[in-house]
């Protein structure tokens, strides 16, 4: 059986999805394409089960904020990987701040139940459909998430450190 | 007086006492010292209806903290993701700039590098191992591998000065070659590590207690370990043979003969044995690197991001320029995307790092494969008895470190 | 030498003249029954400090007691979060007196490299601390150097300090409430 390259793998995807792969890129070798945020579930539920391209692991799903990115300013990072090729895939499916409800990809993957809460935590983006969204890693009573750009890292209310001494003048 | 059973029929049976179900705290303070997570049980008599996790505990925020940081002020942060294996976590941050940069790294740099990392392996997989011992009730195997551990300890102190949180390695290679001191080291080491480690194998691999306790203890299937996208020696326990090393190698992986073992049931017993011959196996890829270790370098031609020699600094102009944007993190990184993964402790560590060219990082997500894996659990327990519950954790090698980052 | 009949028996051997404050503080101070609170990476350093090569038990403190009620010393071992101070807060109220805490690590002493929103910056925001050993991770070494001023502090403690009034506004000021042992 041959290796599928990166060309043809984006052939297969591009016949299936004529209008939904927006933009694609090879950096470092990794074949990367955004695809419509609408679309993305089908997409990856479709390489699953696709016959010759197999993806068969979710290797990570990210979030991103690019505040500057007007109506495009949250990104959804899909990383896919299929063995029986060897290829590894990258997904991006981008959000805006006002509708930043995507569908989730738990009843493809189970193991995108805690990654998706993850990047809820962070970034706030809605899985649409997840059996159990809510924050993991930090406290329930935190308000805001902190990935975002516009916070800071430190904790605003900390009175023990003199931002001063620490060169930070802009908190 | 009750009959024993057999962990299957356990899990089938109800003994309720009056139809009571308890809901049992287990965490996030207990006695096994492997981290803080919570798991709110509740239990019908001894057996485990279901769970329901808290983690978080140790949130360090390491991701926003990477954004503040210029690359090589990063590679003390990954240290304490798995801070049992620390040198891969720094050699894969370190292996992914290289990446993003496009640097050629020299064959000899990749041998050393190996050598740390495999290293770095034996020393998680006997904190694992000696501790699912502990676990099931054996403190004396808790002493044994850790006495190996300090002389891996030693071996890494040789070359970085640190113990467990090394941050050893630079973009580009390593501070220093391999001292005297370390080839000594490193020799008495290969050549008495693998009796002790029979000696420690010895007290558990077949021991009837042992054996019984942990066999069907937490088992999962292949099926179910691939779709909660499990890596590592715990996926290995079920059978299945991925591992980053050879499916896709980094580092001059591919110059070595190593075996990947595989399990069979995905219970305890089997990752307890998939971890041992692991060791065994990282043993064999260390002796095969040192045997070969090729001559050259020992660290790779990148004045941007190498500290240049002390004594250009004071003698040469561009020598001290470079220094000073060096330490300042001023240099020039080109803006990219990429994710890079590594076959860490525990599975696939993958560091997808966004640069948008500036001395920061824009983004720098781990992949964690602690994290991932850790959803499992309450699936992994469901039926068992409580001290099951326990055994499964320890030997599933939850770092809290890497579980929350 | 002589031989063995020449030996004076004197009646009344093992005899020691002290005050009752030593003899209690040398007893507790060689038996003190540590709660390890391991948290990270400083854990593992303690886990090491407990193995062969350094040996904790040759200060007494082999038993490591992880129920707060025979424990004496709390070893806070590696970085507490937010989400964790309620949690260690409960367990040094739940010690029994007396008791000392020993912070191990930059993490635990001050928040060590992790100034972010989500780390506690140091647990004696929220507990009294006795010795604070720094280092990231310290050495075994320097770990038993912090035992081995625990054991000065115990050895040398007044058997009513805890009754004082000093004693009684430190914990107010953490708003820990102590259990009088002579209320009704």
């Amino acid at each position: 059986m041959e290796m599928l390259n990166n060309e043809a793998i984006l052939n297969l995807i591009q016949e299936a999805f004529p209008n939904d792969v927006l933009f694609h890129e090879e950096p470092y070798g990794l074949l990367t394409m955004e695809v419509t945020a609408s679309k993305g579930h089908e997409i990856i539920h479709w390489l699953k089960n696709h016959e010759q391209l197999s993806v068969n692991y979710l290797t990570n799903i990210a979030g991103i904020h690019y505040p500057e990115d007007l109506g495009r300013e949250f990104a959804v990072v899909y990383q896919l990987h299929s063995w029986k090729n060897l290829f590894r895939l990258r997904l991006k499916c981008y959000l805006s701040k006002d509708a930043i409800q995507i569908a989730t990809l738990v009843d493809v993957f189970d193991g995108a139940n805690w990654m998706e809460r993850e990047t809820y935590d962070f970034y706030g983006i809605e899985f649409v459909g997840h059996p159990d969204l809510r924050r993991i890693l930090n406290e329930d009573s935190m308000d805001y998430f902190p990935m975002r750009k516009e916070y800071a890292l430190e904790d605003a209310t900390r009175e023990d450190k003199d931002d001063r001494y620490f060169g930070r003048n802009n908190l | 007086m009750s009959e024993l059973k057999t962990k299957e029929a356990f899990a089938q049976s109800s003994e309720t006492i009056d139809g009571n179900i308890a809901t049992i705290n287990f965490g996030p303070t207990h006695p096994s010292t492997h981290g803080i997570f919570q798991n709110v049980l509740k239990v019908d008599g001894e057996k485990i209806i279901s769970s329901e996790q808290t983690l978080g505990y140790i949130h360090r925020a390491f991701e926003k903290l990477s954004e503040r940081r210029p690359y090589n002020q990063i590679t003390p942060i990954t240290d304490r993701l798995n801070y049992c294996s620390s040198p891969i976590n720094n050699m894969g941050w370190e292996m992914t700039v290289e990446k993003l940069i496009g640097a050629e790294i020299p064959k000899r740099v990749q041998y050393m590098r190996v050598i740390i990392m495999e290293l770095a392996r034996i020393a998680d997989h006997l904190i694992c191992n000696s501790v699912t011992g502990v676990d099931a009730g054996a403190l004396t195997s808790f002493f044994y591998p850790f006495t190996e551990r300090e002389k891996i300890y030693e071996l890494y102190e040789e070359i970085c000065g640190a113990r467990l949180t090394t941050n050893i390695g630079r973009i580009g290679g390593f501070e220093r070659d391999f001292t005297p001191a370390f080839h000594t080291k490193l020799q008495s080491f290969l050549k008495t590590f693998p009796k002790a480690f029979e000696e420690f194998d010895s007290m558990l691999a077949r021991n009837r207690i042992f054996m019984d306790r942990t066999k069907g203890a937490g088992p999962i299937s292949a099926e179910r370990a691939l779709a909660y996208s499990f890596s590592g020696p715990n996926l290995r326990a079920t059978g299945v043979d991925y591992d980053v090393r050879a499916m896709h190698p980094y580092s001059s992986y591919e110059d070595f003969d190593f075996i990947i073992p595989v399990g069979v049931n995905g219970d305890t017993y089997d990752r307890f044995m998939v971890r041992q011959e692991e060791i065994r196996q990282s043993v064999r890829i260390i002796e095969q690197a040192y045997k070969n270790l090729p001559e050259g370098s020992y660290k790779a031609d990148l004045p941007d991001f190498y500290l240049p020699e002390k004594t250009d600094v004071y003698n040469n102009m561009e020598a001290l320029i470079y220094h000073f944007k060096i330490v300042m993190g001023e240099t020039e990184i080109p803006p990219g995307e990429v994710y890079h993964s590594v076959e860490g402790g525990n599975g696939e560590l993958g560091f997808y790092l966004i640069s948008d060219g500036g001395r920061t990082p824009y983004r720098l997500q781990f992949r964690r494969p602690c994290f991932i894996y850790y959803q499992a659990y309450p699936e992994m327990i469901s039926g068992m008895s409580i001290s099951d519950a326990v055994l499964t954790l320890s030997s599933m090698n939850v770092i809290a470190g890497e579980l929350d980052a | 030498m002589g031989k063995i009949e020449d030996l004076k028996v004197i009646n009344g051997e093992g005899y020691q003249l002290t005050t009752l404050d030593k003899a209690i503080g040398l007893a507790r101070a060689n038996s003190v029954w540590p709660l390890p609170f391991a948290t990270s990476c400083c854990g593992i350093e303690f886990m090491a400090t407990m193995g062969s090569a350094y040996d904790l038990s040759r200060f007494g403190m082999e038993r490591m007691s992880f129920s707060p009620r025979q424990a004496d010393l709390l070893i806070v071992a590696g970085t507490i979060s937010k989400k964790l101070g309620p949690v260690l807060k409960k367990v040094y109220e739940q010690m029994s007196e007396p008791k000392w805490v020993l912070s191990v690590g930059a993490c635990a002493c001050s928040g060590g490299i992790f100034d972010t929103y989500s780390v506690l910056q140091g647990i004696d925001r929220i507990i009294p601390v006795d010795v604070y050993v720094p280092g990231c991770p310290p050495r075994p070494e320097q770990i038993i150097d912090g035992v081995m001023n625990i054991h000065e502090l115990v050895k040398n403690e007044s058997n009513r300090r805890r009754y004082s009034d000093e004693y009684k506004h430190l914990m107010n000021n953490y708003n820990i409430e102590i259990e009088d042992g002579n209320a009704e």
